[in-house]
Formats: structure tokens, sequence, C-alpha cells
């Protein structure tokens, strides 16, 4: 439960349209906007979570491991029917384009040799590299605001991409420098804390009233009318 | 039945280093499914990347190629659960508490530190497929021109335009045709 403000309640939806409407944006989104695709579909077309719930859901998305669709898919489906909802929003998600990619590695294992196929195929490998190079300068473009960043950046490219070491050692180390570089100063902490101590006493308060009408509503009741 | 399990202990590892989505994996899967376990080679690694791309969703869901590959049918299948289920459970467990964070100078630390990590596995997944798919020393200087040609526009294009980025790559794959076998 969200604390600072209240979320709207989510809708009804049935768990077969969630699928239904999931399985539709797995199957038409293509080239990486599935993003787009996404926002699209569940805050402007089905109306299910407003753009600010929208953008908390890609947030924890990005932040945690795993692809950023299925991601938002496990959150989006979670917020509106609870585990199975996730599940049922992640396997609309992926489906069709597994079975699209399966049927094409088929075709792939018969025809490898081919050499129209092959060379179609180093065409759209040469295009792929291109997208996700756009993605990445555009992200870099948008996140990267100081030179500190550099000094995480380059040795996870040159760590990882150049000398094959393990994501799990390069992780281990920069991650928590990485956070520390962006330490939050002693100011933002202390607003912080002073906010969450607001927090507790009002909650805390909040507490006492209650527990004082429940033994006032008791005391009336213990006296007969 | 040796291999369905290496398959799971590789994807399920990626799945959960996959930070800031299946780009920043793709060196460490490379090197694991080519040079490690040398389930395929560099090209067909490449290639079968290439068909994901060609595929709707999330441009992952070719791991289940790569899992036919080693292990047929169930090797698919096992491969995509592995993919796809550690991350999710994680996501599912964080965003339980997430909302609780709200505020905290720590949790926003905690992004920003995280962007550039991301950003720099996210260029050495480039580096990784554009290695074989846009250089590529074993073809010729012509070949590696149309290759090279065919990234650079494409980047280009979407960096200076909103273009739904599948009719570039589609339109890649007819230049590649056209370039590399007409003319």
């Amino acid at each position: 439960m969200d604390r600072h403000d209240s979320p709207a309640k989510p809708p009804n939806v049935s768990l077969v349209k969630l699928f239904r409407v999931f399985l539709y944006i797995g199957a038409t989104s293509f080239g990486g906007g599935v993003i787009a695709y996404l926002r699209e579909h569940l805050v402007n077309r089905q109306n299910w979570l407003d753009d600010d719930h929208f953008l908390a859901a890609l947030e924890i998305g990005q932040t945690v491991p795993g692809l950023i669709s299925t991601n938002v898919s496990v959150i989006v489906g979670n917020r509106l029917r609870g585990v199975a909802g996730s599940i049922t929003a992640v396997a609309g998600m992926t489906l069709p384009g597994a079975i699209v990619v399966f049927i094409l590695g088929l075709l792939y294992a018969r025809f490898k040799n081919n050499p129209d196929v092959v060379a179609v195929l180093c065409g759209v490998g040469a295009a792929a590299v291109g997208l996700i190079l756009a993605v990445t300068l555009q992200f870099g473009r948008r996140e990267i605001s100081k030179w500190q960043d550099w000094i995480i950046l380059m040795p996870a490219f040159v760590l990882v991409g150049v000398f094959h070491i393990s994501l799990v050692p390069v992780l281990v180390v920069l991650a928590p420098i990485a956070i520390e570089l962006n330490r939050p100063n002693r100011k933002e902490l202390a607003a912080y804390h002073a906010q969450q101590a607001a927090y507790h006493a009002q909650l805390a308060e909040h507490h006492e009233e209650v527990a004082a009408r429940h033994s006032a509503a008791d005391a009336s009741a213990r006296t007969p009318s | 039945m040796n291999k369905l399990v290496n398959l799971v202990n590789v994807f399920a590892l990626l799945s959960l280093l996959a930070v800031g989505g299946g780009t920043a994996v793709l060196p460490q899967m490379k090197h694991d499914v080519v040079v490690t376990h040398q389930w395929l080679g560099a090209d067909q690694f490449t290639d079968i990347y290439s068909l994901g791309q060609l595929s709707p969703g999330p441009n992952m869901n070719m791991v289940a190629v790569i899992g036919y590959h080693v292990s047929g049918i169930p090797g698919a299948i096992l491969v995509l659960l592995a993919f796809y289920l550690p991350s999710c459970t994680l996501v599912f467990a964080v965003g339980k508490f997430w909302d609780h964070f709200e505020g905290s100078p720590w949790r926003d630390a905690v992004q920003r530190g995280m962007a550039p990590i991301t950003i720099g596995l996210m260029a050495s997944g480039v580096y990784a497929i554009g290695r074989t798919a846009t250089i590529n020393l074993d073809h010729s200087i012509r070949f590696n021109a149309i290759t090279v040609a065919i990234t650079l526009i494409v980047t280009a294009i979407l960096l200076m335009r909103h273009i739904n980025p599948a009719l570039l790559i589609l339109a890649g794959g007819a230049v590649g045709w056209f370039a590399l076998r007409m003319a």
C-alpha cells in the first residue's frame, strides 16, 4: 500500500481479458518498442492504470534485473489480479513471440546454408545492431549527467564486453561503488528521516485515537441501556 | 539430461543478471553459448539473435531457439522458463516492498548508480553482436562496408525520427539480400 497518496483502486479485470490484451501487445509490438505499446494499451486504451502508476511500474522494471517488458507485465498483472494476474500477463506477453521465433528457428535450421537466407539475416543482424546502438545512445543521453558516471560506465563496458569477465563479480564490485558515488547527501537524508519521524508520529497518534474510540465503544456496549 | 541441466543453469543465472534488460547479458550469453559450452558458432548465435528481432514481443524470446538447437523441444521450453521465471519472481517480490521506500534518497541513489552500469553493459551487448553482425573480419571488405552502412544508417534514422524499428529491421534484411546477393 502506497502511503503518500492512496492509489486509485485498480479496476475489475477478468483474467481472460487480461490475457487477451497482453497477448495482443505481445503479438503486435516489434523491434524493441514494447514499452511504448504497453503504455498505449494499458494506460490510454484500457484505462487500467494511470500514467503515474505506469511510470512507477517502469521504474521498478528498469531497476530490477530482467527484461523491462516482462518486468512491467509482472507488476501490472499483480496490481490488477495478484499472482495469477502476473503469470497471465507474462504468458500473454511472451507466448506469441516465442512461438514465432520458434518457427523461424525451425526454418533457420533447415535453410541456414541457403545463400539468400544468409544474406537476409546478415542485413537483419546489421540493422539490429543499429537498433540496440540507438537505444543505448538514447538511454545514455538521458541518464549520463556527470563525469563520475563514466568511471562506472567504462569499466562495465571494458570488463564485460572486451575481457569477457563474468557479470557476477563485475556487478558485485561496481554496483556498491556506483551507489556510493551517488549516495544521498546529509541534508537529503536528514530531511527524509524527519519526514519519516513525522509520519510515524502521525501514525501513532492515529492508532491511539482508534484505540480510544474502540474502548469507548466497548464501554457503551457493556452498559445496559 | 546433462545438457538440459547446463542450459537451465546458464539461462537462470543470465535472467538474474539482466540489469536494465536483455542487451546487458548478450556478451555473457554469447560467451557461455559459443565459447564455454560450444553449443553454437558465433555466426549462428548472431543469426539467431537476428531471428529474435524479426519476431514480436520481448526481443530475447530467441533464447528458445538456442535451447532447441541444444536439446530439442524440451530444451526450448526449459530455456524459456529458466530465462523468465527467476527475474519475474524477483521483480514480483521487489514490487511488494518498492512503495515502502517511496521518497527514500537511497532508492534514488540505487537508480542513479545503476544507470551507468546499465549503459556500459548495453554498450558491451552492442559490441558483442556488432563484432559478428556489423564488423566481421571473416568476410570481404565490401561485405563489411555494407553491414557497417546498414548499422550506421539505422542508428541515425532512429536517433532522428520516431519510426517503427521493425520497419528498419525488415528494410535491413531487404537491403542485405539485395546488396549481398544481387549487386
